[in-house]
């Protein structure tokens, strides 16, 4: 009998060679490095959240202790720990952002979709992520961030726009 | 043997700081040079037994021509470097970053436990401001349960991340992170489940705030209100030192003393936490006689004349041979060299320490005394090591740590056991074979040596071999051991325990000699060492060789009609736990002198006098690697409770026996070192296989070592030890395909039955078991009632 492998359990062939081309870039000791490629695979195989046993399963397939895995998985804003809608909202709200009308920004998404910042709307359709620091779009402030794209200049009109297109 | 010159001599830099010039080597950063110089630098993070993190940033120095303050910590020292840590501008960034620290540090001082022994407080008090410029709203950190031996406060963790490491980098079992950031940031292990490791407790002398303190002693007492006197640990062959904090004459806690030769500056939570069992309920106060059916409490001198009376009757009505004693491998040496004189003054040389030997075959070969090859420091710097029949995290957790380095620097650990182990380093080999086959399996390793150097098979080795030849595996471990400048071969606990015990010893020295390396035993208790030296077992006494007695397993099987039990309990302490009780309840007059007073004991003793137990006496304990270590009795015992040399002089003189006229305890030590002489380690002897024939070992097998708080009578009393997830290992270990024979799933309860004593256990299956093994954990109060550590067994479900 083998012993029950989280890795096998949670991870399919497909993510674990996707893990495996990352490995491949930091070999030896820099296997570490491979923790948030692998986690991104791990989310994004999930319905884009981490639950603590996926992390189990990344650290199991990098031979790497549970914590290390913990540590970089509740450190970036970008992994999510508990479920989420099927599309995540990320507004800036640090300074330029601020200086331009961010929180504006926010209340109007609150208002539209009767949530406020870090909940998901009932039918699981958009999570609001809480705080969300600078993401380098200073130039063109207000942003924010929809699943992996950057919208700037953002003004009322335009952000219901942005999310009414979303399923 | 191959002594390593260290040829490495560093390039050593001169600087400046505060104006003195110091030496140090390049490239080593500037605290390593201060520290030593005595100039104190404030800090948190730094600990010179860990990685650098310098992420507390106190430490800030100012260097010439650097633009800011550096950490000293993290700023390798250069030629001519002129650093200043009392300057003005040093002295503003330690303030400014003491401020900071304050920030979310609550001022809980009055009930924090750290309270006057806390490093934040020492330092706030040099550098803080006395009235605090924040008012925002403190940050509260909800706190974990880490498990039964560190509390936890965590508002009060100011990051250091000196726990992080410790775990990480020496216990090798990487429990504890930094989760979330910011000021979200919390130390914690996020899955919930504690810290497990062995030594775990070191995070709460580590922690320079009282976010990490010791369960067991919270609340109980103010760091100024106690003494700290140096004491020395009871329980394994390492013998770390300690400090013994005690107030108003209760020992409070127990915490490390500093030694780089053996436990450098870390205990075993075995060694922190025992002293609960000091205070257990069950401790005897006053002497104890039987009436009867009944027991009454009774003065010494009744005590004492009963026992007089009970010793000579058994002398006189049965012969000198017919009495026996079996002492503690933690008792001192005094007193085991009290015993062994009171025992052979009465004509008796039946007394052994070995409680859980299996096989004595080897008993006059045997080198003086159980030693560990080399000293414990040098562990670390085997290049090989082969480890026969341990599980060291539980068995010797300091003697694991140096094979933990060893493997780290690149040293090759491999162990040869009869079950895959949750160790805590990479091993270089695993090596999983059935107890039935140890014997063969290191003959066959003797072999593949004999071929691998060219060399004749030593004689008889064939009589192992049973027609077998070595596989790349046994070549190897040969091969490993004979290339190693340094190596290793050390006999563990299940070695002992083996009804072939003195085959392996012999095939193991063997082993060790062929390939160069240090042949080592890991032996029971503090002071197995010390047992073989001053008489503690029945072929030698210190000064003279001593007539042949019975050794623990004869005793065990031709039980003797006196008996004395010393610190012993035989339901738990012994190889055979069965027929140790069947043993003692057949003799006619059993002495007991024991700290406590159990049921089990009211059932059997005659007499049972309260003797002092660790921190109550005076002693010596000699460690693995031969060091003497002795230590003063700190506490009085409770009630009547009597130092055993005392009771042992006294008892001495009633019997009317020359030569216990001792006033102290120094007068005896004295009295051992005349005659045993200087302390140099034993010869190992040459291979001598006549006499041993291979003893074989039938159907299926129970195996188990000890559990790691199941030790000694202290460690079994010691409350916070025993709710450990450690403590609590009563299964029966089978493999799969064991288990689809014999028709028990998972989780069933089922019957395990040695000899005529069954008990009633759940079934785990471990697939890296050898099929013909059920591996069960001795001394647990749920399998004590079984038979041999390793013996026959059924198994059937119920």
């Amino acid at each position: 009998m083998k012993r029950e492998s989280l890795s096998e359990k949670h991870l399919s062939a497909e993510q674990r060679s996707e893990i495996d081309h990352w490995l491949a870039k930091f070999p030896g000791e820099g296997r570490r490095s491979a923790v948030i490629p692998a986690l991104h695979i791990a989310q994004e195989g999930n319905g884009g959240w981490l639950s603590r046993e996926l992390m189990d399963a990344v650290a199991e397939y990098l031979e790497l202790p549970p914590v290390a895995v913990y540590e970089v998985g509740t450190f970036y804003s970008m992994f999510d720990l508990e479920p989420t809608g099927r599309h995540k909202v990320n507004i800036c709200t640090n300074i330029s952002c601020l200086l331009r009308g961010a929180e504006r920004i926010v209340e109007h998404v609150e208002n539209k979709l009767g949530i406020s910042v870090g909940e998901t709307t009932a039918d699981g359709r958009i999570t609001l992520k809480g705080e969300e620091e600078c993401l380098a779009a200073c130039v063109a402030a207000p942003m924010m961030l929809v699943d992996e794209e950057y919208h700037i200049d953002l003004t009322p009109e335009k952000v219901d726009e942005i999310l009414d297109k979303l399923e | 043997m191959n002594a390593r010159v260290d040829q490495s001599e560093p390039e050593m830099v001169t600087i400046k700081v505060d104006g003195v010039e110091l030496q140090a080597p390049k490239g080593s950063m500037l605290i390593q040079a201060t520290d030593p110089a005595g100039i104190d630098i404030p800090r948190f993070c730094y600990h010179r037994k860990l990685s650098i993190a310098a992420n507390c940033r106190m430490c800030l120095v100012e260097v010439e021509r650097a633009p800011k303050p550096l950490p000293a910590c993290a700023t390798p020292v250069a030629e001519g470097m002129k650093v200043w840590t009392r300057s003005k501008g040093a002295l503003a960034a330690q303030r400014g970053v003491m401020e900071f620290l304050l920030i979310n540090h609550p001022l809980d001082c009055p009930i924090c436990d750290q309270g006057g022994e806390c490093e934040l407080q020492d330092l706030s008090m040099g550098f803080g401001r006395s009235l605090s410029r924040f008012t925002e709203r403190k940050r509260v950190v909800k706190d974990e349960d880490l498990g039964p031996l560190v509390a936890t406060e965590m508002t009060r963790c100011i990051h250091c991340t000196r726990c992080v490491r410790f775990l990480d980098e020496i216990a090798g079992q990487y429990e504890l992170g930094g989760m979330y950031r910011g000021e979200h940031m919390e130390i914690s292990t996020f899955s919930g489940q504690g810290v497990r490791s062995e030594l775990s407790g070191n995070i709460i002398d580590l922690c320079p705030v009282g976010a990490l303190t010791s369960k067991p002693f919270r609340f109980r007492a103010r760091a100024w209100e106690m003494l700290s006197h140096p004491g020395i640990a009871p329980h394994d062959a390492i013998g770390s030192n300690l400090y013994i904090h005690q107030m108003q004459g209760t020992v409070k806690r127990v915490v490390p003393r500093d030694n780089e030769q053996i436990n450098e500056s870390w205990i075993a939570d075995r060694d922190r936490f025992s002293y609960e069992g000091i205070y257990s309920a069950d401790r005897l106060q006053r002497p104890l006689l039987r009436r009867g059916e009944t027991w009454e409490e009774v003065e010494w001198q009744d005590a004492l004349q009963a026992t007089v009376t009970g010793l000579q009757r058994t002398v006189e009505e049965y012969g000198a041979e017919q009495l026996g004693a079996w002492v503690s491998p933690s008792a001192t040496l005094e007193e085991m060299y009290l015993l062994g004189r009171l025992l052979r003054g009465l004509g008796s040389h039946n007394i052994d320490h070995r409680l859980r030997q299996a096989d004595f075959r080897d008993d006059t070969t045997a080198p003086r005394f159980p030693y560990l090859g080399l000293p414990l420091a040098d562990v670390e710097r085997l290049d090989a090591a082969l480890v026969i029949g341990s599980y060291t995290r539980w068995d010797l957790p300091l003697f694991n740590h140096r094979l933990r380095k060893a493997a780290r620097a690149g040293g090759k650990v491999m162990f040869l056991n009869p079950r895959a182990f949750d160790w805590n380093f990479p091993l270089a080999d695993e090596y999983i074979v059935s107890v039935r086959d140890f014997a063969v399996e290191l003959a066959l390793i003797v072999a593949a040596l004999a071929e691998y150097k060219a060399v004749a098979r030593p004689k008889r080795l064939d009589a192992w071999l049973a027609q077998r030849a070595p596989n790349d595996v046994h070549r190897r471990i040969a091969e490993r051991l004979a290339q190693g400048e340094r190596s290793g071969v050390f006999v563990g606990a299940l070695v002992e325990a083996h009804p072939a015990g003195a085959e392996l010893r012999a095939l193991a020295a063997l082993l060790a000699e062929l390939s160069g390396s240090d042949y080592g035993v890991l032996s029971q208790g503090a002071n197995s060492a010390g047992a073989w030296q001053v008489g503690a077992i029945p072929q030698r006494q210190p000064g003279q060789t001593g007539k042949p007695g019975l050794n623990l397993r004869q005793m065990t099987e031709e039980p003797r009609r006196g008996l004395i039990l010393f610190n012993v309990e035989p339901e738990f302490d012994c190889w055979d736990s069965a027929a140790a009780r069947q043993a003692v309840a057949a003799a006619e007059f059993v002495l007991v002198f024991s700290p406590y007073a159990t049921e089990a004991m009211r059932a059997y003793a005659d007499v049972i006098l309260p003797m002092a137990t660790f921190t109550e006496t005076a002693g010596t304990f000699v460690n693995a690697e031969g060091l003497w270590q002795s230590f003063s009795g700190l506490t009085k015992p409770p009630g009547e409770g009597r130092p055993a040399w005392r009771i042992l002089r006294v008892l001495g003189n009633r019997l009317g026996l020359d030569g216990f006229d001792y006033n102290a305890p120094n007068e005896i030590h004295s009295e051992i070192r005349e005659l045993i002489g200087p302390s140099t380690p034993p010869t190992v002897p040459h291979w001598q296989p006549a006499g041993l024939e291979p003893v074989k070992l039938d159907g299926l097998l129970r195996v188990g070592a000890i559990g790691i708080y199941a030790l000694d009578p202290l460690v079994r009393r010691a409350a916070a030890l025993q709710r450990t997830v450690q403590a609590d290992d009563a299964l029966a270990y089978l493999a799969p395909q064991t288990a689809v024979r014999l028709g028990i799933e998972e989780g069933a309860q089922v019957r395990v039955c040695q000899r005529s004593q069954a008990i009633q256990l759940r079934a785990h299956l471990d697939p890296d078991l050898p099929v013909d093994t059920v591996w069960i954990t001795a001394g647990l109060s749920a399998t004590a009632a079984l038979g041999p550590m390793i013996g026959q067994l059924t198994v059937e479900r119920l």
